[in-house]
């Protein structure tokens, strides 16, 4: 759905903020445990760090269609004409900012699994 | 010249018959109103009563803080004063007065009739008022809550040391807690479905934004708050031990679902102020704003972001640096979606010619003050320097920047932008500068001083100190500041009381604003919009010339009630296509009534008088029943009508072009957050003990959980085919199936009955048994509204409200066995699967 060119709705607009939250729940929800339990930090930093390539993978095709909703620049801000066209490049702008945000809070997320290497 | 004559009487015929049908009652009747002119006024009336209330009790919290050993007032008083003042903030004031902001405005904003479910406005007023009034009145009593506004464990589930006062704050604030989340659910169908035709999604105001993210995260927010209200008083009402270490729990799960709710709830009455600046701002400085696309993406980020931060309040109870550092990363990150909606007001007003009135001076202390607030809030994000500040008067301080430069300093912006739209009257400019200059000056002497008795030392909550800290001076200038402040509050309520009579009127649109809400008649018109624009544009009244006239002369949509019926237009949720005009509940005293008697079942069960409990949660039960079998889903006359302008729509529609089926599942949405919550319950307490379940637990065993499911889902299915049946015209069929599907709900119950009943399971001995038995009941209590339902719909064929075209009933009853199948299928694998998985 989010590759379809013609769709710029809620539902794409909403999918990367969505991504950020299920990576920030594993991550936290996976740590959470392995401490309790005694699991290897080393094994749960790995799957957080995949975790995270697909998160950041998703997010980037997220961002890409959205690029693509805008009209490739072809049509700058503020898009506010009454047409179907001007709010799909609207809904584009906006689905392509929240992902940039997406992407940034993601590696945020990630950087304590790579600066704290135990439980402690 | 006849043409325009009879144009002209056909016009006014029209308007006679709008007038008649959108007219608010008198008399006593007067309180039976649901437009949401009315209650919207009422709510925002009640929640700044509540405000200046707790306002009251601040300034006694600071007198007794003026100086060192002060004895002022009892120390038992002191946590009361705090307690309350907290918690009346929180949930009596913050978050209400944007559910009532919403209401009032929202309709307007968008050239609507009312929003789509008016009485379940009415009736979230109604629970707000009477939660509110025995929350807040239990102070007179010497009962008010003393625990603090988060209500840690194990200090308030013991009965010695928290009396009743807890259970007030539990059982009132859940009742509170249902207003919000059916306020959320209106405004949410609202923004979506009934916004005028050509106000697609990109056209629509900021406003409107941000009330669907914030409504969004209340869904999200609130649920894990009351699941954990559920278990905080069977702890306290029954000794189920979900917080005792000695038999299992854990006081840290508390912590953890309420910071699920209460750290989002900051952004929750952070984001609709801002969302109030972002109308203001652009109108005074007369240019649209510069970067809608940023705003939105600001307002979805913050709202997701918000949530990443809970654990943030936790830093000090012993989690592993790892778990903290997420917390810290997604705390910082949150700044940035923050920055841009402040930089974003900083542009609008560099394009524009900025006209300074009083409600950009709020709005520009505002920014001022909240940049300040964030500040410190990314300082306080960092766990090593949270370490030293927590629990001082540093956290108070940043929360009170945070909360006033972002909340109430916009608010009273709005109060000085939105009150000709209100009352038609004009505040007065010169008391509005006074009011401004006292509330920030005091404001400033009150808490900047806070910041370094926090860094002195200075613990938060104590009821006094000794001399000779340091903290002297600066509590008595503190002290000092917030008198000064309150006088500024006053002012503000002198100048509105002054207004509602002697204020001069307000001309029609007296800012030269852009937006809808701005077409609101200068005579008190109830219809909302004499009729319904087509629009083209982010800013109507500035770019579409013709168009107030044209709405004035009856040239829009639904310029008629020529039934007699209150009407507003449905349309689509991206291109805001038309769709369908929906008929609206008249007045009723219905929801009043439903909320008196839901109302006493909170509060007797408060005092432990089960029986008037158990009395006012049936008549409640019944009353809702009467209500929606009046009110809801009747069969129109005609089929479509003619809306104007040569459109003729469906009168109605069911399934997910229906508003009530929209409805239905937002209400799951949260209601399925709560039941998450307490799944995480359990989770939560297998990654605390060693072994989980006990190895000396017993139940519930495999066969009843087996039995409960399968039933259960048979009953699912039977609604399903009764659906079908009912759609394809063999009505017999359906209702034999509904029957079925009440039969099958029933064992279902009675299975999952057993499970916890014969199986060996205590609930008073250890959490293991608890949790298991909370589970069950939270599933059954599902089951026995699916039951209802499912007859419901049952009697509304027999009655000959639910046809095959006229399915509003069963679809929607469909969508809530959806959600009830799923919560029945994940209960019985996590009780009788995961003990099978863990051992």
């Amino acid at each position: 759905m989010l590759t379809r060119p013609d769709r710029a709705t809620i539902v794409t607009l909403l999918a990367p903020p969505t991504v950020w939250a299920l990576h920030f729940l594993t991550a936290y929800i996976l740590a959470a445990i392995a401490c309790a339990k005694g699991w290897d930090p080393g094994s749960v930093r790995l799957v957080i760090a995949a975790a995270t390539a697909a998160a950041l993978v998703f997010i980037a095709l997220a961002a890409r269609a959205a690029h693509r909703h805008t009209g490739f620049t072809a049509d700058t801000p503020p898009h506010d004409d009454p047409t179907r066209g001007a709010r799909m490049r609207q809904m584009g702008a906006a689905t392509f900012l929240v992902a940039a945000l997406s992407f940034v809070a993601v590696i945020f997320t990630s950087l304590p699994a790579v600066f704290i290497p135990d439980c402690r | 010249m006849s043409d325009d004559l009879s144009r002209d009487t056909l016009a006014e015929a029209q308007a006679a018959r709008l007038r008649k049908v959108w007219a608010t009652p008198r008399g006593w009747r007067y309180w039976s109103a649901v437009n949401n002119t009315e209650v919207g006024i009422w709510y925002i009336v009640t929640s700044f009563g509540f405000f200046l209330f707790a306002g009251v009790l601040a300034l006694i919290v600071r007198a007794q803080l003026a100086v060192p050993q002060n004895d002022l007032v009892s120390p038992e008083f002191y946590n009361q004063a705090f307690t309350l003042h907290g918690t009346m903030m929180m949930f009596l004031f913050a978050v209400p007065i944007f559910e009532a902001v919403a209401i009032l405005l929202l309709p307007q904003m968008l050239a609507a009739r009312d929003l789509p479910f008016p009485r379940l406005s009415a009736f979230g007023f109604w629970c707000f008022l009477i939660g509110g009034s025995f929350v807040a009145g239990s102070i007179f009593f010497d009962a008010a809550p003393a625990s603090g506004w988060f209500m840690y464990p194990s200090l308030a589930t013991n009965k010695d040391l928290a009396g009743i006062g807890a259970d007030i704050w539990l059982l009132g604030l859940s009742f509170i807690e249902v207003a919000s989340i059916a306020a959320a659910v209106e405004l949410i169908v609202g923004v979506l479905k009934c916004r005028p035709p050509g106000m697609r999604i990109h056209l629509m105001p900021l406003y409107c934004w941000y009330v669907l993210i914030v409504a969004g995260m209340i869904l999200f927010a609130f649920p894990p708050l009351i699941a954990g209200d559920i278990l905080f008083e069977l702890q306290r009402m029954f000794d189920w031990p979900f917080f005792d270490p000695d038999r299992g729990g854990d006081p840290v799960l508390w912590q953890h679902l309420f910071w699920i709710f209460g750290h989002p709830e900051v952004y929750i009455i952070f984001l609709p102020s801002i969302a109030l600046m972002a109308m203001i701002v652009p109108t005074f400085s007369q240019v649209p704003i510069t970067g809608y696309g940023w705003i939105v993406l600001a307002a979805v980020g913050t709202g997701f972001l918000s949530f990443g931060l809970w654990a943030h309040h936790m830093y000090t109870t012993g989690l592993p640096a790892l778990s903290l550092g997420f917390f810290s990363a997604a705390s910082e990150a949150v700044a940035i979606p923050t920055g841009v909606q402040i930089f974003v007001f900083i542009a609008t007003m560099a394009t524009g010619r900025v006209i300074f009135s009083v409600p950009m001076l709020f709005a520009a202390g505002a920014l001022a003050v909240f940049v300040f607030g964030g500040l410190t809030g990314v300082m306080v994000a960092l766990a090593p320097f949270d370490w030293q500040a927590h629990d001082t008067h540093f956290v108070v301080a940043h929360l009170h920047y945070t909360l006033i430069g972002g909340m109430l300093l916009p608010l009273i912006a709005g109060l000085y932008y939105f009150f000709p739209f209100a009352t038609k009257r004009m505040l007065s400019a010169r008391l509005g500068t006074w009011a401004f200059w006292l509330i920030f000056t005091g404001f400033n002497i009150t808490f900047l001083p806070m910041h370094f008795t926090g860094l002195r030392g200075m613990p938060r909550r104590v009821f006094t100190y000794p001399a000779g800290h340091g903290w002297d001076w600066l509590n008595l200038i503190s002290t000092f500041g917030a008198y000064i402040m309150a006088i500024g509050v006053l002012v503000v309520v002198v100048d509105v009381v002054r207004a509602l009579r002697h204020g001069p009127p307000a001309p029609r649109n007296p800012w030269n604003a852009g937006t809808l809400e701005w077409t609101v008649e200068t005579t008190d018109e109830n219809w909302g919009v004499r009729s319904v624009p087509q629009i083209s544009s982010r800013y109507p009244l500035w770019d579409q010339p013709g168009v107030l006239d044209e709405m004035d002369r009856g040239q829009g949509y639904l310029p008629d009630a020529a039934a007699g019926k209150r009407e507003t237009l449905i349309t689509g949720v991206l291109d805001a296509t038309p769709e369908q005009v929906q008929r609206l509940p008249a007045n009723s005293f219905r929801p009043l009534a439903a909320a008196i008697f839901i109302g006493t079942c909170f509060i007797a069960a408060t005092f432990e008088w089960w029986w008037l409990a158990a009395a006012g949660g049936i008549i409640g039960i019944g009353v809702i029943l009467g209500w929606l079998w009046t009110g809801t889903a009747r069969p129109p006359e005609a089929a479509t009508m003619d809306a104007g302008r040569g459109l003729t729509l469906p009168l109605y529609a069911s399934g997910p072009r229906s508003v009530g089926w929209w409805a239905m599942c937002i209400t799951m949405v949260g209601d399925a957050t709560a039941f998450i919550s307490l799944i995480f319950g359990y989770f939560f307490y297998w990654t605390i003990h060693a072994e989980f379940p006990p190895p000396q637990a017993t139940g519930p065993g495999l066969v009843w959980p087996a039995i409960a499911a399968a039933t259960g889902l048979a009953a699912w299915a039977a609604v399903l085919a009764a659906r079908h049946a009912n759609r394809t015209g063999r009505v017999a069929m359906a209702r034999l199936a509904l029957m079925a599907g009440a039969g099958l709900t029933i064992a279902s119950i009675a299975a999952g009955a057993a499970a916890i009943l014969t199986t060996g399971l205590d609930p008073v001995v250890h959490v293991y048994d608890a949790t298991v038995w909370v589970l069950v009941i939270w599933t059954a209590l599902h089951l026995a509204a699916g039951v209802l339902m499912q007859l419901y719909c049952l009697a509304r064929s027999l009655a000959g409200h639910m046809t095959p075209v006229h399915d509003i009933d069963i679809q929607n009853v469909t969508l809530y066995w959806h959600f009830a199948g799923v919560t029945l299928a994940v209960t019985m694998a996590v009780i009788g699967l995961f003990p099978l998985a863990s051992g």
